[in-house]
């Protein structure tokens, strides 16, 4: 119980001072999480489109392939990655292993197909007539992708929380690819690993809690507006 | 009137699905400015036929011309699209204002802003509800919502406008003033239109012209009369004739009652009901209110007095058809006319083909519907 205490007062306080250190984690993480979400959003929405409303052999697989990716172990996806990007791997000579691009792509590879199957998922609930009805305006294929992805805007958000709080709480890719390195490629999760193995238990909840707030706001906001379109 | 070139002609139309012909059309044209009805019973191919008239199902045979214009090699599709609008029965609205609805057609043709607002103001106002502009689409009742779905589909200005089923949907309350506008509306932008129905009442309101399908194909295609009086075959007349439908127009107005001349025939049969002289209308006839007597010795009892209200025709029986506890029968008195018979009266009246007989009906009997468009006497 006094560890925990010790461990909220010393949050609070790292988090009024504005804490140099614990600032930079902060930031780190927002933008690699926040970019691997946008990166997966742009892949995972089009993509998904595409499966979604074509008819090609094999969609079928696709669909399951992209579900199950759905639920891919970061570990397993951080082995990869790592292996891609090793010195002597296919991707070796990027050379940006153990950089927080590293990261970004083994994060954006996480979200992807959370968002992609979600993407699926919302426009398949969509009337079928819809489509029809959208070509029937004059639409080209473009617009009808377009249309559609406008018309499951509320869902989408779902994929957009769904992506953003499987990545920015994540920890096996994120220390595999990046390494954990001081003031360079340490974010909130690695951290806190890297201080509770310490015994640092107070610095550790500290992190837990900052990350604890982050996702909890932007869920807040995501939620907000979803809540605020809901259908009647 | 009607130009040399058809708005549409389709050639072969032939629509395969798992082995199984559902669509096989040899011709089919459409004139400019005419309303044409596809009617049939569920599975006829009304809806397959309108969606391969739109490129919006895959692959068939055939070819379609619109315009005189190969759709293909001589205009590509895209554009032969955007010359055609629809509505479904189901109003299909996005998640949107009132106001961007009706835009969307027109955004989608990369159409000028200023063109829009005036577009959507006249799309708005010819289905009267220019005061839900600013609503969201969410917020409307079912009739509401059908009038912005058609509101967004006459808005494109299309040569050809496709509705499917665009009442079925609709509670009685919201769909008979929206049938009345519609007629409206179609008589006054004279745009061609072609409507999937299986309301034959629906159809005769707003069509020149109407195609009975079946099983895939027209069974039968003409002014609404020639179906009605002259059906081709026995699943026409068994569409169309469960009582009697006559067209006939206006010739007289007393005041409460009307006397209209049968087209084709001459005959004038009286009617209830207040409509002016010259217009368009179709009588319908329920076949238990027509009474048959047969010229008979006993005096005073040939037939039944003429009064005022009631028309008395003879005529022969032209076939006899068992239906349960009654006696269909049909029979020409210068235009078709059906009744039903007890099974007792059709004996003591030994009704059979060839028999004379005298019909008669209240003019409260006959039900009177406005034709819409009727080309010699637009306004």
């Amino acid at each position: 119980m006094e560890l925990i205490l010790e461990g909220l007062r010393k949050a609070f306080w790292l988090l009024v001072t504005f804490d140099p250190e614990v600032m930079g984690i902060t930031l780190l993480s927002l933008k690699v999480s926040g970019i691997a979400t946008l990166v997966s959003l742009v892949i995972g929405i089009s993509v998904g489109a595409v499966v979604a409303l074509s008819r090609f052999p094999g969609r079928r697989i696709a669909v399951t392939l992209i579900n199950t990716g759905m639920g891919l172990p970061p570990v397993v996806v951080g082995l990869f990655v790592s292996i891609f990007l090793w010195r002597n791997g296919p991707l070796g000579f990027l050379g940006v292993l153990y950089t927080p691009t590293a990261m970004i792509i083994a994060q954006a590879v996480i979200a992807t197909p959370i968002v992609m199957g979600i993407t699926v998922a919302a426009l398949q609930q969509l009337p079928k007539k819809l489509r029809q009805q959208i070509l029937a305006l004059g639409a080209t294929r473009f617009q009808l992708v377009l249309i559609m992805t406008r018309e499951a805007r509320l869902p989408l958000l779902a994929a957009v929380m769904a992506g953003f709080g499987g990545v920015i709480s994540e920890v096996g890719a994120s220390i595999m690819v990046g390494g954990n390195i001081k003031g360079y490629s340490r974010v909130l999760t690695t951290a806190t690993v890297m201080e509770a193995s310490r015994g640092n238990f107070d610095t550790a909840i500290a992190l837990g809690v900052i990350l604890l707030v982050l996702a909890y706001g932007v869920n807040l906001v995501l939620t907000r507006i979803q809540q605020r379109e809901r259908p009647r | 009137m009607s130009p040399a070139v058809p708005l549409i002609e389709a050639q072969g139309l032939r629509v395969e699905r798992g082995g199984t012909v559902i669509l096989d059309i040899p011709l089919l044209t459409v004139e400019e400015g005419e309303v044409l009805s596809l009617i049939g019973p569920n599975g006829a191919g009304k809806t397959t036929l309108l969606q391969t008239l739109s490129y919006l199902v895959g692959p068939f045979g055939g070819t379609l011309f619109f315009r005189g214009r190969k759709v293909g090699p001589d205009l590509p599709v895209l554009a032969y699209r955007r010359a055609l609008a629809m509505a479904f029965q189901d109003p299909l609205l996005f998640d949107t204002t009132v106001f961007e609805n009706v835009a969307s057609g027109l955004r989608i043709r990369g159409v000028q802003k200023r063109e829009i607002r005036a577009a959507v103001r006249e799309g708005l106002a010819l289905f009267g509800i220019g005061g839900l502009k600013d609503r969201s689409a969410r917020s409307l009742s079912g009739g509401e919502a059908q009038r912005v779905s058609l509101a967004r589909a006459f808005a494109i200005r299309p040569d050809v406008m496709l509705l499917d089923e665009p009442f079925a949907a609709l509670d009685p309350r919201s769909r008979e003033p929206l049938i009345e506008d519609m007629q409206a509306i179609l008589r006054r932008t004279r745009t061609t239109t072609l409507l999937v129905t299986h309301d034959l009442m629906e159809s005769l309101r707003l069509s020149d012209r109407i195609a009975v399908m079946d099983r895939g194909k027209i069974c039968q295609i003409g002014a609404a009369h020639e179906v009605l009086n002259a059906p081709v075959d026995e699943f026409v007349a068994s569409f169309v004739g469960t009582g009697t439908i006559l067209e006939g127009r206006v010739v007289r107005n007393k005041g409460d009652t009307v006397l209209v001349s049968v087209s084709g025939s001459g005959e004038v049969i009286e009617s209830v009901g207040a409509f002016p002289v010259g217009e368009t209308v179709f009588l319908c006839i329920r076949p238990e209110h027509v009474t048959l007597s047969v010229p008979s010795g006993r005096a005073g009892q040939e037939s039944p007095l003429p009064t005022s209200a009631r028309n008395l025709f003879s005529g022969a029986v032209t076939k006899v058809s068992p239906m349960g506890f009654y006696q269909k029968i049909d029979f020409d008195c210068g235009f078709p006319l059906v009744s039903y018979v007890t099974l007792q009266s059709c004996e003591a009246l030994k009704l059979a083909e060839g028999r004379r007989v005298t019909a008669s009906f209240k003019a409260s009997a006959v039900h009177m519907i406005k034709k819409t468009a009727d080309p010699a006497e637009s306004p």
